[in-house]
């Protein structure tokens, strides 16, 4: 009878997880610059939350107008006022190195949906830190290994003078370990490229790899289409999401793009993802929203094991242990808490529609981890 | 460099200068008439962009969409000057700075809620979209060249408004002397709200111009408006010569430092160093050409009023 | 005008702000004490703006420069001292220091000579001139900190522990409150004592009468020199602050967006109002979080607000609250 009842209540204590309200901090950027990928990872995150339905879990969104010292202002009063107990939702590295790590020393989880900056996943790393998409460098990584295999000698590569920038013609050129023809850095915001496809023209390159997020991207791709520049383009898939083709036209069917999902994979997750993502929003998910869902999918998944409030190390292990229905198919950590993953390389080409989208092509790497996992001590 | 790459590096420059100074007209031509400084001129820049995007996806034609970008900025430029603006005329810049800075807001807001926050497709006509061969071996865009001749004829025209018509007369009266020309009998409301309209409709034709080479969306018209400023302090600020001198001059000087500074680097450095150190420099240098001109002429290199 | 007036409203407003601190802290609301802090600091930068605008006539549209060379002066010295890395091992080795004091004097160091230097090339041009070169300055600093790697270039560098200050535990949201206000104190007793003396006299007749300042024999140029170097020392006090208050810098902090809002906080509350700054800081703090958080369109408010300010009310806040401005 005695052990009757300590089983009953370690069952009551088992469930109690589920009964105790969990707040999540969903910080993103929903206006001004860049806002479309705020709002795609925010409308997938709660896609998944809605899927679940639980009433268990509350979700605080707040737009960080992709202002740094904003995203930090809100970050301290979710922790500090609404005493949230994981936080999620930032898109730009920036932004991100001015939230986590005071976050997580303030024994917060962050889980990033997106941004990867490597101050994070090497000596920066962090037990509570936790990133869904990538480490930054692994999309340019996994294009200068594809660009080799394909037997390419001689590409010209292109960034913005940041880090982000600096970050990817490194990582493209750790992989790709070949000479380029030409590597040249371009000033942040810009939105003219005459100057720089000029030279791209005269370098006698085999290949085109850039990197220019967002509307920088959207006006290289379309000026270098005008200049009548017959080079074939590669580049990561930040330029080449399904929101940003809709502005470039088919200006960028044929180039290649590297991405660790693609909304044709096939896997039955990812395709249950997408036709309900089409079906509530209706447009087409990005990488973006896809991350944005597996983000939601791997917290809510970790809920189930362990309460961050009462049990943080049960939900630390959780998160870690990464055992939810990835839409990427197979999906864990390493032990930077960055994900060991599969990335693809996509064409874009002419949808039935008519308009451009991605198409899966091949693989580029298989079980990718970043560089900078051998400097975390966590 | 060979030569032919040269001339095509100095084609861009002219064309980023000429796209300059059809935004910087306005600019100039408001405060010297007016003595107004618009911070929200940006703004009108993108307004173009905009409608013209919106209107060439729904007609399927550029060239609508491009007079409907000029004539919808233009509009919004003489609802803004009737509503906002004229109350500015005789307060000092303090009030004007932070007015037309608070118009920004409102426009770029605006802009979010009416088109939505993914940028918009626009592209250049299929008249216009392939590239010619330059002398040399280079081949330069169609639509680049386009642009040239649309910026040199505005320029024209413009310099013929003013300097042929009875507008244009009551415009210089204006500049010169405000009290005159209302002595005259001319209707000065009805003038500077010509003026602004006439300034707004050059932005808004740029910003559509320009749109079909870049992305078109909310923020695109703040790095073109702080170009804009460089450009007609440069100038000397109320003088169109100056705008159309010192916008070719920014257009110049910040494409060859694109080019030359990292090449310039690379003699002693390494080349992805030396593209770096390039890079940041070439991104202050148009910077260091304004205070560099306003330390030797304060009042820049046309000053408008004596 | 009506002096006794504006005096009784700065010190309500003052008493406010500490109140609402001390209101937040007893109520077990760090995070609306925080909110004061940021009220405390912006207000403070744009007190010294305001020392350049509002009293000396100089319509600077680059204090962004300023307050944002403090912030870094502060972050990098925090990062050599986190790291034990020397700031400068020739000639002679500088260590980092994690204490206020110092860094500060740095940042107000660092401050001072680049207003010396943007100073004395701007104030060769007035009128709109002046607006866009001090621009200019600005946006120089800003590329050259988005592309310089060693700090951590656009992302921006981290401080991981906020600097000490002795005696008290900065890292408590009150302390670190009534580090920053009495900041602002400082500031605004320094700013009171100046202008009521000699060079303020000699700083406003700069702004309404540079000729007739002439013929009183004293050369304008060298008390508009001073009085930006002042304002830009104070502004870059600020940086500092809110460089620690945040944790982080990143250039942002240069931007011209941030010279912008500088000059929202000192009209908003009323030019050539002494306190005026701190209740623009305040009003605009309160709207960005509050209107903010119910609404993404928060933007469109704030500029028609703005419009509203400039268009009908041109005391701003200290005029609202202490009559019409003393200078119209």
């Amino acid at each position: 009878m005695k052990t009757l009842v300590a089983a009953a209540v370690a069952a009551v204590i088992a469930a109690a997880p589920a009964i105790a309200e969990t707040k999540i901090g969903l910080i993103t950027t929903l206006s001004g610059g860049g806002s479309h990928l705020g709002i795609d990872t925010r409308d997938a995150f709660m896609l998944a939350v809605e899927q679940a339905g639980r009433d268990d879990v509350t979700v605080i969104e707040k737009d960080d107008a992709r202002k740094p010292d904003v995203a930090k202002s809100l970050a301290d009063e979710l922790i500090q006022k609404d005493k949230v107990q994981v936080m999620t939702g930032i898109i730009f590295s920036n932004l991100a190195m001015a939230v986590v790590p005071g976050a997580v020393r303030q024994g917060v989880f962050y889980v990033s949906p997106n941004a990867g900056p490597s101050a994070l996943a090497g000596k920066g790393c962090h037990e509570n830190y936790f990133n869904v998409a990538y480490q930054n460098d692994n999309l340019h990584e996994a294009m200068g290994a594809y660009m080799k295999a394909e037997g390419l000698t001689a590409p010209f590569i292109l960034a913005p003078n940041y880090p982000a920038g600096k970050d990817s013609l490194t990582g493209f050129k750790r992989m790709f370990e070949g000479d380029v023809a030409g590597e040249t850095y371009t000033k942040l915001g810009q939105t003219d490229y005459a100057a720089e496809i000029a030279q791209i023209r005269a370098s006698g390159a085999d290949s085109v790899f850039f990197f220019l997020p967002g509307g920088m991207g959207i006006a290289f791709m379309k000026q270098y289409t005008a200049a009548a520049v017959d080079i074939p383009v590669y580049g990561p898939a930040f330029s080449f999401d399904e929101i940003i083709l809709g502005a470039v036209g088919d200006a960028a069917i044929g180039v290649k793009n590297s991405a660790e999902w693609t909304h044709d994979l096939d896997v039955p997750a990812s395709k249950a993802f997408v036709a309900a993502f089409k079906e509530k929003y209706g447009r087409v998910p990005t990488i973006y929203a896809g991350q944005g869902y597996d983000t939601a999918k791997l917290i809510l998944a970790a809920l189930d094991k362990a309460d961050p409030a009462t049990d943080p190390d049960g939900f630390r292990a959780a998160l870690a242990a990464a055992e939810f229905e990835s839409i990427r198919g197979a999906f864990r950590f390493g032990p930077n808490h960055h994900p060991i993953q599969d990335i693809y390389v996509r064409e874009v080409v002419a949808g039935p529609d008519g308009k451009p989208t991605n198409k899966l092509v091949g693989v580029a790497l298989k079980d990718h981890q970043d560089a900078y996992a051998a400097d975390c001590k966590m | 460099m060979t030569l032919a790459l040269l001339v095509e590096q100095i084609l861009n420059g002219v064309q980023l200068g000429v796209m300059l100074f059809l935004t910087a007209a306005g600019l100039t031509l408001v405060f010297g008439v007016m003595g107004l400084i618009n911070l929200a001129h940006g703004s009108l820049f993108m307004t173009g962009a905009f409608v013209c995007a919106w209107v060439a996806g729904t007609t399927g034609s550029f060239w609508l969409g491009l007079g409907a970008g000029a004539l919808a900025a233009a509009a919004a430029g003489a609802v803004v000057e009737m509503l906002v603006l004229r109350r500015l005329y005789d307060r000092d810049h303090l009030d004007q700075v932070l007015a037309t800075f608070a118009l920004i807001l409102v426009f770029s807001e605006g802009a979010r809620w009416i088109f939505g926050p993914q940028p918009l497709w626009l592209d250049a006509p299929a008249a216009l979209s392939g590239a010619v061969s330059l002398p040399g071996g280079a081949a330069y865009p169609i639509y680049r060249l386009a642009i040239i001749g649309a910026g040199i004829g505005a320029a024209l025209l413009l310099w013929a408004l003013i300097s042929r018509t009875r507008l244009g007369m009551r415009i210089r009266a204006g500049e010169s002397d405000r009290e005159m020309i209302g002595a005259l009998g001319v209707d000065i409301r009805t003038l500077y709200t010509l003026v602004f309209a006439l300034g707004a409709g050059l932005a808004g034709f740029a910003g559509a111009m320009v749109g079909a080479l870049q992305s078109v969306q909310v923020g695109m018209g703040e790095p073109v408006l702080i170009l804009a400023f460089v450009v007609i302090v440069i100038g000397g600020i109320g003088s169109v010569k100056g705008a159309f001198v010192g916008a070719l001059l920014v257009g110049v000087v910040d494409t060859m430092g694109r080019v030359l500074l990292p090449m310039g680097f690379s003699n002693f450095m390494p080349p992805s160093e030396a593209s770096g150190v390039g890079a940041a420099l070439a991104s202050m240098l148009i910077y260091v050409l304004m205070a560099g001109v306003l330390v030797w002429r304060p009042q820049g290199l046309f000053p408008a009023h004596g | 005008m009506d002096k006794t007036r504006e005096m009784v409203a700065s010190v309500v407003l003052l008493a406010a702000l500490a109140g609402a601190a001390l209101w937040a802290d007893a109520a077990g609301e760090p995070f609306y004490v925080n909110l004061a802090s940021r009220v405390a600091i912006l207000g403070l930068a744009g007190v010294g703006l305001n020392l350049a605008l509002g009293f000396g006539g100089m319509v600077s549209f680059g204090h962004a420069a300023f307050f944002g060379l403090g912030g870094y002066a502060c972050g990098i010295i925090a990062w050599h001292a986190g790291n034990y890395e020397p700031i400068l091992t020739w000639p002679f080795e500088v260590e980092g220091t994690d204490r206020m004091p110092p860094i500060w004097g740095v940042a107000a160091l660092v401050c001072g000579l680049a207003a010396a230097a943007i100073g004395a090339l701007s104030l060769r041009t007035s009128g709109v001139y002046f607006i866009m070169i001090t621009l200019a300055f600005a946006q120089m600093i800003y590329w050259f900190a988005i592309s310089w790697p060693a700090y951590g270039g656009e992302d921006g560098l981290s401080i991981y522990v906020r600097n000490g200050f002795p005696g008290l535990d900065t890292y408590d949201a009150l302390s670190f409150f009534g580090i920053a206000f009495g900041a602002l104190l400082v500031a605004l007793a320094v700013s009171g004592r100046l202008l009521g003396s000699r060079f303020g006299a000699a700083l406003t007749m700069a702004r309404l009468n540079p000729v007739r300042l002439a013929t009183a024999g004293i050369d304008p140029f060298p008390v508009r020199l001073t009085g930006f170097v002042i304002s830009a020392v104070i502004t870059g006090w600020a940086g500092a602050l809110y460089a620690d208050l945040n944790g982080f810098v990143s250039p942002t902090m240069l931007s011209w967006h941030l010279s912008g809002e500088l000059i929202v906080f000192v009209i908003l509350g009323g030019v050539g109002r002494l306190v005026g700054p701190v209740a623009g800081a305040a009003a605009y703090v309160l709207l960005e979080t509050f209107v903010g958080g119910a609404t993404e369109r928060w933007p469109l408010i704030l500029g028609l607000a703005l419009l509203g300010v400039v268009l009908f009310a041109r005391g701003g806040i200290m005029g609202a609250l202490a009559g019409r401005a003393r200078h119209d």
